[in-house]
């Protein structure tokens, strides 16, 4: 008994694909400019020591990274309202993506910030740059250039995980597939298409990423 | 010749013999299962042991549940002991057409397929897919749930019901498993859910977060009491047994104590 392949049973709900990946990529967009912001304020307050924001950015790093993504979901839209702090389910996958790719971030620029060679720091105090001024141009740029590519990949990985945010019905892309699936049952196809279409946002996400890199970030530093 | 004629007669004998078994067999059966079971002094009943809360096994290690309390019930009403079968949902029907059990008590739900091959008492438990939600907010109908909030399981019958028959502005928020769904209700992450009433006397018997009360039925499908074919006396008294227990409350009882909510009155 073959299988009989309907792709036309997954197509013609491609309306709800479409809005899925389009949720996935808003997500992934919101996630990750919050979430990178964060990690440039986590990686500052460790590579200076800044005291106070240094042990608390050191305790969030560790427990975020050493806890599983679904798991810090649940306890925020589950967990939470219990306080009293209820979000709607988008919120809820926002706040959680901000939160992993802020912890994972704030180790990734902080290597970039640590391999500032001292001598560029002298070179910025005697051409007279405000402290601001050193920062901006002298350590985070250069330092956010040498860590571009890794940056790029965990904003990716974000971007996958967000596949998770279904378990909280989030209506992103992941989601639309289970429903359609549920419908029709038709998973080898339903998944097939999700995949090329989580294939193809990935590829999309570094092209854009590698384009935000040499227009904003490298491209005046090399 | 000779063997062949002894052939002949011995088939003939045979295909004679099954064809009286075929018409008398059944024949007799018909009034004897009743009359077997009184003279036994056992009722043989398939219950579930997995099912709570219809069947399911007591921290005393002894099946309980409403389907039990039903087999004790019409047992007590026979004058005759009952013994219980644990089956599971797949040999349930098995268990009765090939005569090892008298009864199923066993949360049994009537369709065609079924019918073809046991018969069916009167039905004697609810079953059925609904919305529900907390006791201090109203809600009537499947038209008042526009611009509300419903969680519901994915794929779940309950999600293929109500995707058919909610208001467009209704909201439909459709969670992994009913565990994701249920966490939801009782976070207050959403104002309804809509399961099964099983599920939710389950919730409300595991915790009083927010209890949760019947608001309308989505698609009934209530139990009854499978027995084999063609035993119309067995059937008759079951049904009388079933009729007058709903009438003097003592069915009314059993649902109240393992469901959490009276007969509902089109039962």
């Amino acid at each position: 008994m073959a299988y009989r392949f309907d792709f036309a049973a997954v197509f013609q709900h491609s309306d709800l694909l479409l809005a899925g990946a389009g949720f996935t990529l808003a997500l992934t967009a919101v996630g990750a400019a919050a979430g990178i912001a964060l990690g440039i304020l986590g990686a500052v307050s460790r590579a200076w020591r800044l005291p106070l924001l240094n042990g608390l950015f050191g305790v969030y790093v560790e427990v975020i990274r050493n806890t599983p993504f679904l798991v810090q979901l649940f306890f925020i839209f589950f967990g939470l309202p219990a306080l009293g702090v209820k979000m709607t389910e988008w919120q809820a996958a926002v706040l959680a993506m901000v939160i992993n790719l802020g912890a994972y971030s704030t180790e990734i620029i902080r290597a970039g910030i640590q391999a500032t060679p001292r001598g560029q720091l002298e070179a910025a105090e005697s051409l007279a740059l405000t402290r601001l001024q050193a920062f901006r141009h002298v350590v985070l740029r250069p330092a956010l250039a040498r860590i571009w590519p890794a940056l790029n990949s965990q904003v990716i990985i974000v971007m996958l995980g967000s596949a998770v945010c279904s378990q909280i019905a989030t209506e992103e892309l992941t989601f639309a597939a289970n429903f359609i699936q549920s419908r029709n049952f038709r998973a080898f196809e339903t998944y097939l298409v999700t995949t090329a279409m989580y294939l193809f946002m990935a590829l999309l996400i570094r092209q854009v990423l590698a384009w935000v890199g040499r227009r904003f970030v490298i491209g005046r530093t090399r | 010749m000779k063997n062949r004629r002894t052939l002949m007669s011995t088939f003939a004998g045979l295909v004679a013999g099954l064809t009286l078994t075929g018409l008398f067999g059944v024949g007799l059966a018909q009034a004897d299962v009743l009359d077997e079971v009184k003279q036994r002094g056992t009722l043989r009943v398939a219950v579930p042991q997995d099912f709570p809360p219809f069947g399911s096994v007591g921290t005393d290690l002894k099946p309980r549940g409403y389907d039990i309390d039903m087999a004790n019930l019409i047992g007590e009403k026979l004058g005759v002991k009952v013994e219980l079968i644990p089956v599971t949902s797949t040999n349930r029907v098995p268990y009765l057409t090939t005569g090892k059990a008298d009864l199923v008590i066993s949360s049994l739900g009537k369709n065609p397929e079924r019918e073809a091959v046991i018969d069916f008492t009167d039905a004697y438990a609810p079953f059925f897919n609904g919305v529900f939600g907390p006791t201090d907010v109203p809600l009537a109908d499947v038209e008042q749930l526009a611009g509300k909030t419903v969680a519901v399981t994915r794929g779940s019958v309950e999600d293929l019901e109500l995707s058919k028959i909610a208001p467009k502005n209704a909201t439909l928020k459709r969670f992994e498993d009913n565990n994701s769904t249920i966490s939801a209700y009782l976070s207050g992450q959403v104002e309804f859910i809509a399961t099964g009433n099983v599920v939710a006397a389950g919730v409300n018997d595991l915790t009083k977060v927010r209890p949760l009360e019947t608001k309308f039925l989505i698609k009934n499908s209530p139990c009854y009491i499978g027995l084999a074919k063609g035993e119309a006396a067995l059937q008759a008294q079951v049904n009388q047994i079933i009729a007058q227990a709903r009438q003097d409350g003592s069915l009314n009882a059993i649902a109240e104590r393992w469901l959490n909510a009276p007969l509902p009155a089109e039962l």
